[in-house]
C-alpha cells in the first residue's frame, strides 16, 4: 500500500496538470495580443489590463466603466454581506453555545438547512417573497419599496441566507475551544462584563471571526447561482461575466479572472496563516 | 500593602461563612456550613470530588448564589455582590491565564479594570513579578512559560490587587510530582511574605497537611472537622476523617466493654483490641496509623502494649523512609499495615518471616460505625 | 433566573437574528414559493388553488426530459468523480508524507477558491473550436479543421466533475486518513492480494466519507446552473435553467415555483437516502467538507 506503483504516480500527475490547465490558461491568454481569447499567441501585451482601446478597439478591465461599475458591484454586496454575517455569526453561535432553552437542536438543524438548499431555489425563493412582501407594503404604504425588488440589497439578503451558516459554524466552533474560566477569571480580577468580552472572550474569538469574514467575502464574491435570480440593473462581477461568457468576450475576462484569482489567492493565505496562527 | 493596613476597618476575621446552604433542585450540595477564617491564616477545605468544596469556593468568590445563609467578608455581607466587585481574588483550578495577553498585561489586567493608568499598573505589575521571582518576565506570552511559572503569575495576578482573601482551587492539580512538591512549600512561602489570607481547597489531604494553618474537612456538602492538621490527624472527631487523612487500618467490630472513654472492641474472629473513644451502640470501627503499629521478631518485647498479636510478613512496601510491611495477622480480615523504619533492626526483612506487632490503646480511636 | 425581565430581553434580543434570519430568509420564503407552485392563473391577475403547474410537468416531455437527465447525470458525475477522486484521496491521506502531503492537499483546495466562472472560461477556451485543444491538434496534425469539443454532454460532464472534485477528495481523505496502518498491513499478512485489502478493509473504512463526499457532490451538481448552460450551450438542458426560464424569461413565477419544489425535494430526498442508508448525521456529514 505504501509502494505506489508508476501509474498511480501517473495518474497523480496526470490529475493536477487536469487541475490546473484551465486555471493556466486563462491566466495566459490575459497576456495575448489579440482581440480574441483564444490561440494563436500573438504575443505579449498589458492591453488588456490596461489600454484603452485604442489598439483593439475594445478598453482593459482597469478602464473599461462595465469591468470597473461590476467589481464595484460586487465590492457593494461583499463587504455587506461579511460584516454581517461575522456580526450574526457571533450572535448565532452565542445562542448555539452560550444559552440553554427548549427547542436549541431543532433551531440548530434549521440552521444547517441553506446549505442543503440548491442556490437556485434559495434566489427564487426570496425573489418571490419579497415581491410579495413589496406588493403587500406598497399598497398598504403607498410609496415605493425599490430594496425589496431585485437588485443589489436583494442579493445581500439572498447570499446572507447561506452565507450565515458557514459563518456561524465557523465562530461557534472556535467559542466551543473557549475556557470558560477565562471569562470568570477576567470577570473575579474586576472586570465588568462588557470588558470581559472585549479584553477577554472576543480576542479569543478573533481568527474564527476574521476567517469568517474572509470565507463570506470569497463566497460572496464569487457566488452565481442566488445572486442570478436577485440581481437588477446593478451586475455583480459573475453576472458580468457570464453574460460575455454567452457572447463571446474579449481577451478582458481573462485579464478580470486573473485579477480574481490573484485577488482569491491572497485573501486564502490570510485564511491559511490565521487558521495557523489559531493551532 | 502599609497604605491598606490603614484603610481597612479592624475586624477579628476576613471571612465569615454562616449556615450557608446552596440546593441544586433537592440535592444539597452544600449543606448549613458555617466556619471563619482568620486575617493571615492559610485555610485548607479538603474533600472528596464531588463533596461540594468547589461550589462553597465558588459562592465565596461570587460565581454562585446560596440559597441559604450569609458569606460576609471583614464582617461585610456580600450577599447580592458581584463578583468583580468582591474583595476576593481567585486562582483557578485551569490557572486561566489569559492567552492573548503577555505576562506582565495579565498581572496588570485588574489594576487596570480599576481604572489606574496603563504606566502605573505596568509598573505595579513588574513590581509584583519580581516578588514571585519573575523579574523580567513581563514581555513573554503566557504560553512560553512553565507550569511553575505559571502557577506564580496566577498568584501574582491576584495578590497584586491586594485582595482581603485569595481562593485557589486546587491549582496545583495539573502539575508533575516533582513540582507539585516543589509548589507547596513554595506556596507556603509566598503566602507568608504576603501575610494575605489564603482559602486553599483540595482533595490531596498531604497538599492540605504541609501548607495549611488550619484545616475543614468536607463530605457530602457538610464539615465534618475543622482544625489544625495535628489535630485532624492525631484526633479525627468521626470515622471519615480518621479514614481520609493520612493512611490508617481500619478495623471493624462490636464493642464489649467501655469505661471512662476506653472500649474493648471484639472482631468477627472473636479476637480483642482494646482503644479510646466514646461509642453509645454495639457495631462500631476503629483505626490505628501504620506508625504507631509497633514491630518485633518476638512476643517479649511488646509485653506493656494492650494490644499484641502475632503473624507473618505478607508483602514488603519498600518507599525509601516511607517503606512499610503488609502483615498477615492471626484474626484479623485484612493485612495490618505498619511502618518499617528503614534505620531499625528490622530493615532488611523477608516477605514470609514471622512477626509480632502492638499497639497502645491510645493510638486506637473507636468510633460508632 | 429566566423569569427577571432584563435576562429575558437579553435571550430574545440574542434570539432575534436567528430568528429573523431562518424566517425571513428560508421559511416563509420556501412556504412562499409552496403556495405559489399550487397557484394557477384563472383569468388575468386572477389565481387560483391547484395542481396544474405540476400536471404541466409531467405532460410536458421538455419539462420531465429535462428533470430526469439532470437527475442521471447528476448521479453519473457523482459516481464519476468518485472513481476519479479516490486515488487521489488514498494517495494523500496514506502515501504521501509530510510537506508533500499539505503541498497536494493546498494544491488541491487552490483552483477551488477560484469562481466556478473562471474555471468554467479555462474549460471553455481549452475545448471550443477556436481553443487550445483544437489548435494543438491541427499543428500536430492530428486534425486538419477545427474540433469543436464544446457544447456536448462530455462537456458538460467533464466540467461537473471537475467541480466536484474537490468536495470528493477533502471527505474521501479525512476518512482514510483515520484508517490504522496496522489493519491494512494485518489484511496483506493474512493473505489478503492488494484488491482484496482495497475492497474488504479500505473502501468499508472510507465508508462515511464516500457518503458524505457524494452527497455533496450530488447536491452542488444538481443545483449547478453555469456550467451546463455555459458548456453544454443549447444541449446543457439543466433543469435549474428551466426554472431560470420560467422565472425570468417567460415570468411564469407558478410554474417556475414548481419546478423549484420538484428540484428541491430532488435534493433533499437523495440526501435523506445517503444519510439513511449510511446511518450518518447531516451535521457531521457536513462537517467532514
Amino acid at each position: 500500500m505504501n509502494r505506489p506503483t508508476l501509474a498511480w504516480k501517473l495518474y497523480i500527475a496526470a490529475f493536477y496538470i487536469f487541475l490546473f490547465a484551465p486555471l493556466l490558461i486563462v491566466a495566459i491568454f490575459a497576456f495575448n495580443a489579440s482581440p480574441f481569447p483564444s490561440p494563436p499567441w500573438r504575443g505579449f501585451t498589458l492591453e488588456w489590463f490596461t489600454g484603452s482601446g485604442a489598439v483593439f478597439g475594445k478598453p482593459g478591465v482597469l478602464t473599461d466603466s462595465i469591468w470597473l461599475a461590476s467589481i464595484g458591484n460586487s465590492f457593494k454586496v461583499a463587504v455587506p454581506v461579511a460584516l454581517l454575517a461575522v456580526f450574526l455569526g457571533t450572535v448565532n453561535a452565542w445562542v448555539l453555545e452560550r444559552v440553554e432553552f427548549r427547542g436549541k437542536t431543532v433551531l440548530a438543524m434549521m440552521m444547517l438547512w441553506p446549505l442543503v438548499i440548491p442556490g437556485v431555489v434559495l434566489g427564487i425563493s426570496i425573489l418571490a417573497f419579497f415581491s410579495r412582501l413589496a406588493n403587500g407594503l406598497e399598497e398598504w404604504l403607498q410609496t415605493d419599496l425599490d430594496f425589496l425588488r431585485p437588485g443589489l440589497p436583494l442579493v445581500i439578503l439572498g447570499q446572507l441566507s447561506f452565507i450565515l451558516t458557514i459563518s456561524t459554524l465557523i465562530i461557534a466552533a472556535r467559542l466551543r475551544k473557549f475556557d470558560r474560566s477565562l471569562e470568570e477569571a477576567a470577570f473575579d480580577l474586576g472586570a465588568s462584563r462588557a470588558r470581559v468580552l472585549r479584553t477577554v472572550t472576543l480576542p479569543f474569538l478573533s481568527p474564527a471571526l476574521i476567517g469568517a469574514g474572509l470565507v463570506a467575502l470569497l463566497m460572496s464574491f464569487e457566488n452565481f447561482n442566488t445572486t442570478l435570480m436577485l440581481v437588477g440593473s446593478d451586475a455583480p462581477l459573475p453576472i458580468t461575466m457570464y453574460g460575455q461568457m454567452r457572447e463571446g468576450a474579449t481577451p478582458a475576462i481573462n485579464a478580470v479572472s486573473l485579477l480574481l484569482m490573484l485577488g482569491v489567492g491572497g485573501i486564502a493565505s490570510v485564511f491559511a496563516l490565521t487558521a495557523k496562527a489559531e493551532r | 500593602m502599609t497604605l491598606c493596613i490603614g484603610s481597612v476597618m479592624a475586624h477579628s476575621t476576613d471571612l465569615d461563612i454562616v449556615n450557608v446552604t446552596k440546593r441544586f433542585g433537592s440535592h444539597a450540595a452544600v449543606d448549613e456550613v458555617t466556619f471563619s477564617v482568620a486575617p493571615g491564616e492559610f485555610f485548607s477545605i479538603l474533600g472528596p470530588s464531588g463533596c461540594g468544596k468547589t461550589t462553597l469556593m465558588r459562592m465565596i468568590a461570587g460565581f454562585e448564589h446560596p440559597t441559604s445563609g450569609d458569606i460576609r467578608i471583614r464582617g461585610q455581607s456580600m450577599i447580592g455582590v458581584p463578583a468583580n466587585r468582591r474583595p476576593v481574588n481567585m486562582v483557578f483550578q485551569s490557572l486561566a491565564l489569559f492567552p492573548m495577553m503577555s505576562v506582565g498585561e495579565n498581572v496588570a489586567y485588574g489594576l487596570m479594570c480599576r481604572g489606574m493608568p496603563r504606566e502605573d499598573a505596568e509598573e505595579r505589575a513588574s513590581r509584583m513579578l519580581e516578588r514571585v521571582g519573575l523579574t523580567g518576565f513581563g514581555e513573554r506570552r503566557v504560553t512560553a512559560l512553565s507550569g511553575g511559572q505559571r502557577q506564580r503569575v496566577a498568584i501574582a495576578r491576584c495578590l497584586v490587587l491586594e485582595p482581603t482573601l485569595v481562593l485557589l482551587d486546587e491549582p496545583l492539580g495539573a502539575l508533575d510530582l516533582k513540582l507539585r512538591e516543589h509548589m507547596k512549600i513554595e506556596l507556603k512561602q509566598l503566602q507568608g511574605t504576603f501575610n494575605t489570607t489564603f482559602a486553599y481547597i483540595t482533595h490531596d489531604q498531604s497538599e492540605a497537611l504541609v501548607m495549611s494553618d488550619r484545616i475543614a474537612v468536607m463530605n457530602q456538602g457538610r464539615f465534618e472537622q475543622v482544625g489544625s492538621p495535628r489535630e485532624l490527624y492525631h484526633n479525627p472527631a468521626t470515622p471519615f476523617v480518621a479514614s481520609f487523612v493520612g493512611e490508617t487500618n481500619r478495623l471493624q467490630g462490636e464493642i464489649m466493654a467501655s469505661s471512662d472513654g476506653t472500649v474493648a472492641l471484639q472482631l468477627p474472629s472473636g479476637m480483642v483490641t482494646r482503644g479510646t473513644g466514646r461509642v453509645p451502640q454495639k457495631a462500631a470501627v476503629a483505626f490505628v496509623r501504620p506508625e504507631s503499629i509497633a514491630l518485633a521478631p518476638s512476643q517479649p518485647a511488646l509485653r506493656d502494649l494492650p494490644n499484641r498479636f502475632e503473624g507473618r510478613v505478607s508483602a514488603v512496601l519498600f518507599d525509601g523512609a516511607n517503606s512499610s510491611l503488609l502483615i498477615e495477622t492471626l484474626g484479623f480480615e485484612q493485612p495490618v499495615r505498619a511502618v518499617l523504619p528503614q534505620a531499625g533492626p528490622l530493615a532488611g526483612i523477608e516477605v514470609g518471616a514471622p512477626i509480632h506487632v502492638g499497639w497502645t490503646a491510645d493510638a486506637m480511636k473507636v468510633f460508632a460505625a | 433566573m429566566m423569569t427577571k425581565p432584563a435576562q429575558r430581553l437579553t435571550f430574545f434580543l440574542l434570539l432575534a437574528p436567528a430568528i429573523l434570519w431562518l424566517g425571513l430568509l428560508i421559511v416563509l420564503p420556501h412556504v412562499e414559493i409552496l403556495i405559489l407552485s399550487f397557484s394557477e392563473r384563472v383569468a388575468p391577475r386572477v389565481y387560483a388553488f391547484g395542481v396544474g403547474n405540476y400536471l404541466e410537468f409531467f405532460t410536458e416531455p421538455l419539462y420531465w426530459r429535462t428533470f430526469a437527465r439532470t437527475a442521471f447525470m447528476s448521479i453519473l458525475v457523482t459516481a464519476l468523480t468518485l472513481v476519479l477522486a479516490f486515488p487521489i484521496a488514498l494517495y494523500i491521506a496514506r502515501v504521501a508524507q509530510g510537506r508533500v502531503k499539505a503541498m497536494l492537499l493546498l494544491l488541491c483546495l487552490l483552483p477551488f477558491w477560484v469562481s466556478e466562472l473562471v474555471r468554467t472560461l479555462g474549460w471553455m477556451m481549452l475545448l471550443r473550436e477556436t481553443g487550445v485543444i483544437s489548435y494543438m491538434l491541427r499543428a500536430a496534425g492530428l486534425a486538419d479543421q477545427p474540433v469543436e469539443l464544446l457544447y456536448n454532454d462530455g462537456a458538460v460532464i467533464l466540467g461537473l466533475v471537475y467541480g466536484g472534485l474537490l468536495f470528493m477528495i477533502v471527505p474521501l481523505a479525512n476518512a482514510l486518513e483515520s484508517l490504522e496502518p496496522s489493519v491494512v498491513e494485518a489484511g496483506f499478512d493474512l493473505g489478503g492480494s492488494r484488491w482484496t485489502v482495497l475492497r474488504r478493509i479500505v473502501i468499508p473504512h472510507a465508508m462515511p466519507g464516500i457518503v458524505a463526499g457524494s452527497i455533496i457532490v450530488f447536491m452542488l451538481t444538481v443545483g449547478n446552473f453555469a456550467t451546463p448552460v455555459l458548456l453544454g450551450g443549447k444541449n446543457g438542458l439543466w433543469f435549474t435553467e428551466q426554472i431560470y426560464a420560467q422565472f425570468i424569461t417567460r415570468f411564469n413565477w407558478p410554474q417556475g415555483a414548481a419546478f423549484g419544489m420538484l428540484l428541491l425535494l430532488l435534493s433533499s430526498a437523495i440526501v435523506w437516502l445517503g444519510l439513511r442508508l449510511t446511518g450518518q448525521s447531516l451535521g457531521t456529514t457536513l462537517k467532514q467538507a
